[in-house]
């Protein structure tokens, strides 16, 4: 079956300055794919490409098979969500509903069993005969979900759907979208700059930078095998531990050597990697480096190092000290021992480690 | 450490606080009066009898009030050879105005839409093109609008006059309207045109009922403007053409022997009546309409 959506060579410009260069993506029907970065990377300007509200400058856009590189937003069977809801000010929450069907010329009897069966899911039917201004953050936000629903679209977008809800309603109405892709199954294309909204909702994430896709992936190929240093950097939080270190080969396998503030270097061995360059960032995830005393599985190597700060989080225990010249933040449990400026004996777990160049922050492994 | 705002002698505060209020309502009394005593001469003189304006006190309250002179003013009073008073004038006025407002505020909307809303190339250097059209003095387009009105075939006319006004109009609507327009969330066009409405549908349906206070606030200037207009109407008019403040000026000016001041003041007031109408209705809209940018809808 064709990918439901397809951009093939996008290119964006704006006068002379290129926004998005050669962008390459494809979802099946039925993914999330979430597009994700700091501002300004272009995400929310290729999600408005695909929508068809900015032209392109260059490149192809396939929906559902058909070409709609040159099509009006509103032959492209999409609906889409703003960051600011953008709810029609002067009419009511029904009439913002309706309004795409009635512009579209469906009949009364259709809007309104549609309508009916949009407000009942979800669950906005009090609301039906009010005026934006007279709705919570949250409740705008679910009427702008009600407006693209009803459409039924082959592909929804969101663009940063999320961004002006408090901290609270987020989460919630964040495992409610997820909710809601499963229960429908439908495509979905969604920008955020949340590195945790996206590893929560897609199925499928696109990292951005300065217009360039910088790693398409799962959500578990980017947080395990980040393609360079940025997205190492950008998913996680707190953000993986990208540490200077010196490899060498010996019998048992490929030592990494990384530098302690006071002391001898620390010695690994990884047994899985071989033939790196001699100097290399090392990235370790926080949770991949815990405490000896309190054990855990796979292979893993202690040593011990000074902590400098002791950060209790309620679920977990952040530690952090200076390793190779940079803070490293190791996730311990809660019930750790480690206290600021004591010496902790620690194990680094191998396993899951990524290598990237420090000259171009490629990786290695 | 205490919370207390810093406030060393509170009674001598309030003290001048309330002189300081009397002042500024005694010289706010005072403005009102000055402002309003023209009015009142002008309202008072026209009730009066011409006897009692020769041998009367020019602030005194009329003696016997009579609406004479407004009979006079409204059917009878000479400008120049015809004699019908500036009744005739009154509904050309009308005539020009009406049709005017309306032709130039709705191109003052669908323009400033345009420029906030469907950027184009250019739209900027549009923009204070049209800006800049509202800085030209009247006198500088005489010559070359009568031109335009002779090859038209509107001159003397009053399709001409409206076509005059709307044109001159256009700066302003369009500058008010953009500057309202501007501050409304391009998402709002965006969501519309994902919903499939097209240029027009989303004028007429989303940002037409969003724009009372900025219609109304369009509509008392471009009124006003064009209501009082003097020199247009005298420049681009013929007999039976023109407008109420040209029938006035000559009404004034073309007296012979004993002058009328009763009926001139009637006749002034009623060449004035209708802006005022415009303002005494839609008046709150105004203030509401000139700060409304920068409340959220």
């Amino acid at each position: 079956m064709a990918p439901i959506l397809e951009v093939k060579n996008l290119f964006k410009n704006y006068g002379s300055t290129e926004v998005l260069k050669d962008i390459n993506v494809s979802i099946d029907e039925g993914d999330f794919l979430v597009l994700v970065g700091p501002s300004g990377c272009g995400k929310s300007t290729l999600l408005n490409c695909i929508a068809g509200l900015e032209p392109i400058t260059g490149g192809d856009l396939f929906i559902g098979g058909q070409n709609m590189t040159n099509v009006s937003p509103k032959d492209r069977d999409i609906a889409m969500v703003f960051q600011s809801y953008a709810l029609y000010p002067t009419m009511t929450v029904a009439k913002n509903i309706t309004f795409g069907m009635k512009v579209r010329g469906i009949d009364q009897a259709t809007q309104d069993a549609k309508l009916n069966q949009v407000a009942t899911q979800l669950q906005i039917e009090p609301l039906l005969h009010r005026k934006p201004g007279q709705l919570s953050g949250g409740q705008r936000q679910r009427v702008a979900m009600g407006r693209a629903l009803v459409r039924d679209p082959k592909l929804f977008l969101f663009d940063e759907p999320l961004s002006n809800l408090d901290a609270k309603l987020r989460v919630e109405m964040r495992t409610e979208i997820k909710a809601l892709h499963q229960r429908l199954g439908a495509s979905m294309v969604y920008v955020t700059h949340d590195q945790i909204e996206a590893m929560t909702l897609a199925t499928k994430i696109v990292v951005m930078k300065g217009g360039i896709i910088q790693q398409i992936g799962t959500p578990a190929e980017i947080y395990n095998r980040p393609a360079n240093l940025f997205v190492a950097d950008f998913m996680g939080s707190p953000a993986m531990n990208l540490i200077p270190a010196r490899t060498r080969m010996n019998g048992k396998g490929m030592l990494v050597e990384i530098d302690r503030k006071d002391g001898d270097p620390i010695v690994l061995t990884d047994t899985r990697n071989k033939d790196l360059p001699e100097n290399v960032i090392l990235g370790v995830r926080p949770e991949d480096i815990a405490d000896a005393a309190l054990g855990r599985a796979g292979e893993t190597q202690e040593a011990d190092c000074v902590i400098d700060i002791v950060e209790p989080a309620g679920a977990d225990t952040f530690a952090v000290m200076q390793l190779g010249g940079k803070h490293v933040t190791a996730r311990l449990h809660a019930e750790t021992s480690a206290s600021a400026g004591q010496s902790q004996r620690l194990t680094f777990d191998l396993g899951k480690v990524s290598y990237f160049e420090p000259e171009t922050g490629l990786r290695l492994n | 450490m205490t919370d207390l705002p810093y406030n060393p002698s509170r009674g001598q505060s309030q003290m001048t606080k309330m002189v300081l209020r009397i002042v500024l309502y005694v010289l706010l009394g005072l403005f009102a009066l000055f402002y309003l005593m023209p009015l009142f001469v002008m309202l008072t003189t026209s009730l009066k009898s011409l006897d009692e304006i020769r041998t009367g006190d020019l602030v005194s309250l009329p003696r016997e009030v009579t609406f004479d002179a407004w009979r006079t003013a409204w059917s009878t009073a000479c400008t120049g050879i015809q004699c019908e008073g500036v009744r005739p004038y009154f509904l050309n006025s009308l005539l020009i105005a009406i049709p005017a407002v309306m032709i130039s505020t709705l191109m003052g909307a669908l323009n400033g839409y345009v420029v906030a809303q469907w950027r184009f190339k250019g739209a900027n250097i549009f923009f204070a093109l049209m800006l800049f059209g509202c800085f030209i003095p009247f006198q500088v387009v005489l010559l070359p609008m009568a031109r335009m009105l002779g090859i038209m075939g509107v001159a003397g006319t009053i399709p001409g006059l409206i076509f005059v006004h709307v044109i001159y109009g256009l700066g302003f609507t369009t500058l008010f309207f953009r500057n309202y327009y501007v501050s409304i969330p391009s998402e709002l066009t965006k969501a519309a045109k994902v919903d499939g409405a097209g240029f027009f549908r989303i004028f007429w349906s989303i940002f037409l009922p969003l724009s009372l206070p900025i219609i109304v606030v369009t509509v008392i200037w471009q009124f006003t403007q064009i209501w009082n207009d003097f020199l247009f109407g005298v420049s681009f008019s013929q007999a039976g053409t023109q407008p109420v403040t040209v029938a006035l000026n000559n009404i004034v000016n073309s007296t012979t022997g004993v002058k009328e001041y009763n009926v001139d003041m009637a006749a002034a007031i009623i060449a004035a009546l209708p802006t005022l109408f415009v303002y005494v209705v839609a008046g709150k809209y105004f203030i509401r309409g000139l700060t409304a940018g920068s409340v959220k809808g």
